[in-house]
C-alpha cells in the first residue's frame, strides 16, 4: 500500500507499540501533525518547550522499560531538544527523537528553521540519521528503535525532511533487523566470569558496587539474590538507587560525593570490589590516584566495552548485559565447593559497623527552621516508600538521593551524568504519564523549577497530580555550599533576589499552592497534599539558607577524605 | 607510542565526521588521517596515524568500535606490517639544480611527474621517514611546495582486515 512519509512515521510508531509521543508542533512537522491527528494509537502529549519533550519522554523510558519517543520541528525545535538529548545520552537512556527538517532541496541553503540536526546532535547521541530517500523512512525508523534499546542504551535522532512526509512510498515494516555493523556483546564471558567468582569467593574484604547499568538492564532481582547469597556489603550510585533495596542492612546507601561514610570507607577498604553497570566516574570514586592507593582486585560487568578500563585500570573484565552475567556469576558461586570466608567477613562488617554508627547523614532536628532532610524524611514517611521521586539537580537532589529510600527500581528518577537542572518538572510528566495511578513527587528547588516551570501549564492540561516538593532556600543551594568551602564565602551569582510567589504561580497555573514554613507544618501539609489525589500541588517548603550536604568528598579529593558534620 | 589504525566504515555520508568528531571531544590525537572507498562500495577504509599512552590507545580502539557506521577495526602496529605515504614535492630546477634535482629524485627512488622550464614535481612514496629524510635531504630554499596524502597501511602475509 502505499502511503505518505508522515503516514508512514505514525505507522511505525504504531508498529512498535508506543503509546505516547511527547512533542511540539511547527513548520517543518505539519505533514506528521497531521497524521497524529487522524489517529487516536499514538496519543501526543504537548508540551511549552522542546526541551521538556525530551525530558519527559526520557522520563518515561526511565520508569518502565520502554523506549521515550519525542517529536520536534526543525531548528529551533531541535536546539531546544539538545539539552534532553544530552541528558539522556549521559545516563545511557534509550530513546527516539523524530526532528523535522527543511526539505531536501532546501538542505544547506540556510532555509528557515534549518539546521544541521545531525552535526549539533552528533556528539550527544548513541546514533543519528538524516533520511534522505522516502524508500528508507521506515527501515531507518526501525533501526533507530533497535540501537536505541540495545547493547548501551542511548538516545537516537531521526531527521525527516518536510518533502519526504508529503512523498508517497510502499509502506512495511521490518520485521527484524541485521546490521553488520552493529553487534552488541550479550553475553559475558564464561572464563572471565569463573574468574570472578573465584575471587568473590576468596576475598577478606569484599565490596559490591552497582550503577545505572542494574537499573537499565532490569538486574536487580539477579543483583538481590547474588548479595544476599555473599553475604557481601553492597553500595548504589545515584544512577543505581534502587538497585538493591535501601532498606535492607547489607546496603551501606549511596557511595561517592555525596555517599555515606560507611559506603566510601568500604569502597576505600576493600580487597576486592564487584563493579555491576558502573563507570567509576569522578562523582563516585573522586581522586583515582588517591583511589589506588589501596590495593585491591577489581572486577567489572558492563554492556559497554568502553566503560571498562576507562578511568580505572580493572583485573577481571566482563563486558555482557548484567542480568545474565550476574545470572551466570551466581549459578558459578553455588556450584563452587566453598562459600565465601565467614570469619573474614565477620570481621569486615564488625569495621563496617563502626563505620556506619559514625550516623554521617544526622542533621539538627531541634532546629525552628525547616531543615530540607526533615522534609525528605517526612515524605518518603507520607508516601511509604512507595512513590515515584524525579529531582531537580543540586543539594535537594542529594538530600533526596540520601533521605528517600528507594526499595525498588525505576523509582528514583534524576539527571546524573549531565546534571541538568530543570528536569525535574517534566521529568514528573513523564513518570505520571507512564504510571497513571501511580504517586508522583517531584523534589526540586527554587532555582532548578524555574528552568521548566512552564510546564505547569502542560501539568494543567493533562490532569497529571504531579506533587512539586520545592526545597525554597532563596539560594542555589550547592553553588551555594562550594562557594562557602572553597571560595572563601563569596557568595557569587547564587543569591535570587526577586523570587515569583510560587504559591501564587501555581495557583495562576489552575493548580493548589501551599507554603510551608515551621517544622511542625511539615508532615500535615504533606498529608493533606498527597491527599488531593487529582490536583497538582506545589509545596512551597522555606527551608534553611544555611544547610550544606554532608559527607562530602570535595573534588580532587579521595573517596576517604571527607568532609563530615 | 606511535599507533597506526585502519577502520573498516559505511560509506555513508557522516561516517568520517563521527571519527573526527570522536577524536576532537575525547581529546586524542591525529597525526594522519586517510579515508577511500574500498573495493566493495559500501565499505570506506579509514587508516588514521595516532599517538598516546596504552590507556589512550585501547580506548580509541573501543570507541572507535562502539561508533554505529564502524564495522572492524585493527590497530596494525600490534602486528607486522607495510605503511606507505604519498608525497608530491614541488622543487625549483634551474641551472645547474636541474641535474642535481633529478639525481636526488632517482637516489630516493622518485618520480619527476610534471617539468616546467624552472621547477620539477618530484612523486615520492614510502614510509613517512623516508620522505622526511627526503625533506631533509633537499635545499630547504629550493622547496617551493609540499603535499603528503598521511600513512595508509596493510599488514603483512595473512593478517587482512575484510568484512
Amino acid at each position: 500500500m502505499q502511503l505518505s512519509g508522515a503516514e508512514i512515521v505514525v505507522r511505525c510508531l504504531q508498529e512498535e507499540g508506543v503509546e505516547h509521543v511527547f512533542g511540539y508542533p511547527g513548520g517543518a512537522v505539519l505533514f506528521l501533525y497531521d497524521e497524529l491527528f487522524k489517529q487516536d494509537k499514538v496519543k501526543h502529549v504537548l508540551v511549552r518547550h522542546e526541551q521538556a519533550a525530551v525530558h519527559a519522554a526520557d522520563a518515561y523510558s526511565r520508569s518502565t522499560d520502554k523506549v521515550g519517543v519525542a517529536l520536534v520541528t526543525s531548528g529551533p525545535g531541535v536546539t531546544n531538544a539538545v539539552t534532553g538529548i544530552a541528558t539522556a545520552y549521559m545516563d545511557s537512556i534509550p530513546m527516539v527523537i523524530l526532528t523535522g527538517q527543511v526539505p531536501t532541496h532546501a538542505i544547506g541553503e540556510d532555509a528557515f528553521q534549518e539546521c544541521d540536526t545531525v552535526g549539533i546532535t552528533r556528539p550527544c547521541v548513541k546514533h543519528n540519521f538524516l533520511v534522505k530517500d522516502i524508500k528508507d523512512l521506515a527501515v531507518t525508523i526501525k533501526k533507530a528503535f533497535y540501537i536505541a534499546s540495545t547493547g548501551r542504551p542511548g538516545p537516537v535522532v531521526v531527521d525527516i525532511p518536510k518533502d519526504l512526509t508529503a512523498t508517497k512510498a510502499e509502506f512495511e515494516y521490518p520485521k527484524t533487523i541485521s546490521m553488520r555493523s552493529y553487534n552488541p556483546v550479550v553475553k559475558g564471558h564464561a572464563g572471565q566470569i569463573k574468574k570472578a567468582a573465584k575471587l568473590l569467593l576468596e576475598a577478606k574484604r569484599p565490596m559490591i558496587y552497582t550503577g545505572g547499568g542494574v537499573i537499565l538492564g532490569d538486574a536487580s532481582a539477579e543483583l538481590a539474590q547474588l548479595v544476599r547469597a555473599l553475604g557481601f556489603p553492597c553500595t548504589n550510585t545515584l544512577m543505581g538507587l534502587g538497585g538493591y533495596p535501601a532498606t535492607d542492612t547489607q546496603n551501606l546507601g549511596m557511595l561517592g560525593m555525596h555517599g555515606t561514610y560507611e559506603a566510601n570507607m568500604a569502597m576505600q577498604h576493600c580487597d576486592v570490589l564487584l563493579a555491576v553497570g558502573a563507570r567509576f566516574d569522578d562523582r563516585v570514586i573522586g581522586n583515582p590516584k588517591h583511589f589506588f592507593e589501596e590495593p585491591r582486585q577489581i572486577i567489572h560487568i558492563d554492556i559497554d566495552p568502553a566503560s571498562i578500563s576507562k578511568r580505572v585500570k580493572v583485573d577481571v573484565p566482563v563486558v555482557g548485559n548484567v542480568r545474565d552475567v550476574l545470572k551466570e556469576l551466581m549459578r558459578q558461586i553455588e556450584a563452587a565447593r566453598s562459600g565465601p570466608d565467614k570469619v573474614a567477613l565477620k570481621s569486615w562488617w564488625t569495621q563496617i559497623e563502626q563505620w556506619r554508627s559514625r550516623d554521617c547523614l544526622k542533621y539538627d532536628r531541634s532546629s525552628s527552621i525547616i531543615k530540607p532532610q526533615f522534609v525528605v524524611e517526612t515524605l518518603y514517611k507520607v508516601t511509604k516508600g512507595e512513590a515515584f521521586v524525579t529531582s531537580d539537580v543540586g543539594q535537594h537532589q542529594m538530600w533526596a538521593a540520601q533521605f528517600y529510600k528507594f526499595d525498588k527500581p525505576r523509582r528514583w528518577i534524576n539527571s546524573g551524568g549531565l546534571g541538568t537542572m530543570g528536569v525535574g518538572l517534566p521529568y514528573a510528566m513523564g513518570v505520571q504519564l507512564a504510571h497513571p495511578k501511580a504517586t508522583v513527587a517531584c523534589v526540586t528547588g527554587e532555582a532548578s523549577v524555574q528552568m521548566c516551570i512552564q510546564e505547569l501549564s502542560t501539568c494543567k492540561q493533562y490532569r497529571l497530580p504531579i506533587k512539586m516538593i520545592n526545597l525554597n532556600n532563596r539560594y542555589m543551594g550547592m553553588v551555594r555550599q562550594w562557594q562557602e568551602f572553597f571560595h572563601g564565602n563569596r557568595y557569587s551569582e547564587s543569591y535570587m533576589d526577586a523570587l515569583p510567589d510560587f504559591v501564587r504561580l501555581a495557583e495562576a497555573y489552575g493548580h493548589v499552592g501551599m507554603r510551608i514554613e515551621k517544622p511542625a507544618d511539615v508532615e500535615p501539609a504533606l498529608k493533606e497534599a498527597f491527599a488531593r489525589k487529582k490536583e497538582l500541588v506545589f509545596m512551597d517548603f522555606l527551608t534553611d539558607q544555611t544547610e550544606n550536604v554532608f559527607p562530602m568528598v570535595p573534588g580532587g579529593k579521595g573517596l576517604s577524605e571527607m568532609i563530615l558534620v | 607510542m606511535r599507533h597506526i589504525i585502519s577502520v573498516l566504515l559505511e560509506n555513508e555520508a557522516g561516517a568520517l565526521s563521527r571519527v573526527a568528531g570522536l577524536f576532537s571531544a575525547r581529546g586524542y590525537n591525529i597525526e594522519s588521517l586517510t579515508v577511500a572507498p574500498t573495493e566493495d562500495a559500501t565499505l570506506s577504509r579509514m587508516t588514521i596515524v595516532t599517538s598516546g599512552s596504552d590507556e589512550i590507545i585501547e580506548q580509541i580502539n573501543k570507541q572507535l568500535n562502539k561508533l554505529v557506521d564502524v564495522v572492524k577495526v585493527i590497530d596494525l602496529s600490534e602486528g607486522d606490517h607495510i605503511e606507505r605515504e604519498l608525497m608530491l614535492v614541488k622543487v625549483r630546477a634551474v641551472g645547474k639544480d636541474r641535474e642535481e634535482m633529478k639525481r636526488m629524485a632517482d637516489i630516493f627512488r622518485g618520480r619527476i611527474i610534471d617539468v616546467t622550464d624552472k621547477d620539477y614535481t618530484v612523486e615520492l612514496t614510502g614510509p613517512g621517514s623516508k620522505l622526511d629524510a627526503f625533506l631533509k635531504a633537499m635545499d630547504p630554499a629550493a622547496i617551493l611546495e609540499t603535499v603528503r596524502t598521511g600513512a595508509s597501511g596493510i599488514g603483512r602475509g595473512d593478517r587482512v582486515l575484510k568484512v
